[in-house]
């Protein structure tokens, strides 16, 4: 039997990925939100402690930084999009995707540090 | 068409290129304000939620500033306005996966969605507004 290849010659062939990646990432952001009001309503936190005492536990940090990192994944697809949309001039579009880039590896980083510093 | 038949237009039909004159159908709004929001969400959005939390759980100073800055009435209908754009997108997104689903894709049906969405939008900012207030 005569194996077939298929060779891809158009596209860049990330869009399927990418959005697929962002409706999860939206159900994941959503999941998360809906239970956390819902924590939120049927007791809410009272001052510093009682956000503290929220944020304290390890299973309540990790669900959190995994809804950043949500955010931040969702976040870098539709910029991206826009980007690509509207800045027309390669060197800008670039230049603002690098930018984009390093700000949300920054907030990665930074929210690590603000979850699990304290 | 059939090729050589050409189609009868009126010659004065209006042609508005002005982005500003033409009026945009309810899931257009929709997919704009979706769009817009998102942009507005990221930044300035994302760096202030992250500065927010920061304060709120390094130190009971920090939290005691946070809670000053959040009181006064700027903040506040800054905090408001934040809260629609967030509200609109989280509805807004929810209809779009929707679509993507094959849920609700006919005209009528994604005509009524939209402005769903859009006072749906308005309403849960004002009820979360009135809770937080």
């Amino acid at each position: 039997m005569v194996k077939r290849t298929v060779r891809l010659t158009t596209g860049a062939n990330y869009g399927l990925r990418d959005w697929l990646g962002q409706r999860v990432t939206a159900v994941v952001m959503a999941v998360f939100i809906l239970c956390l009001a819902g924590g939120l309503l049927v007791a809410p936190p009272q001052g510093y402690a009682g956000w503290k005492a929220v944020f304290a536990n390890q299973w309540m940090r990790i669900a959190a930084f995994l809804f950043l990192v949500s955010l931040f994944w969702h976040a870098w697809i539709g910029v991206r999009n826009i980007l690509m949309d509207y800045v027309h001039a390669t060197g800008v579009r670039l230049t603002l995707q690098i930018l984009v880039i390093l700000s949300l590896l920054f907030y990665i980083v930074w929210s690590a540090e603000i979850l699990w510093r304290a | 068409m059939e090729p050589g038949k050409s189609l009868k237009l009126p010659k004065n039909r209006p042609k508005y290129l002005n982005l500003l004159r033409i009026k945009q159908p309810a899931p257009a709004m929709v997919s704009l304000l979706h769009r817009l929001t998102g942009a507005l969400l990221f930044f300035p959005g994302i760096p202030a939620f992250l500065c927010g939390l920061e304060m709120a759980l390094s130190s009971p100073e920090k939290y005691a500033r946070l809670q000053a800055i959040l009181t006064s009435p700027l903040a506040k209908v800054g905090l408001l306005l934040s809260l629609w754009f967030f509200v609109h997108h989280f509805c807004a997104g929810i209809r779009f996966v929707a679509l993507d689903l094959h849920y609700g894709i006919e005209l009528e049906q994604a005509r009524l969605t939209s402005k769903v969405v859009l006072v749906a939008g308005v309403i849960i900012t004002v009820l979360i507004g009135v809770l937080i207030w």
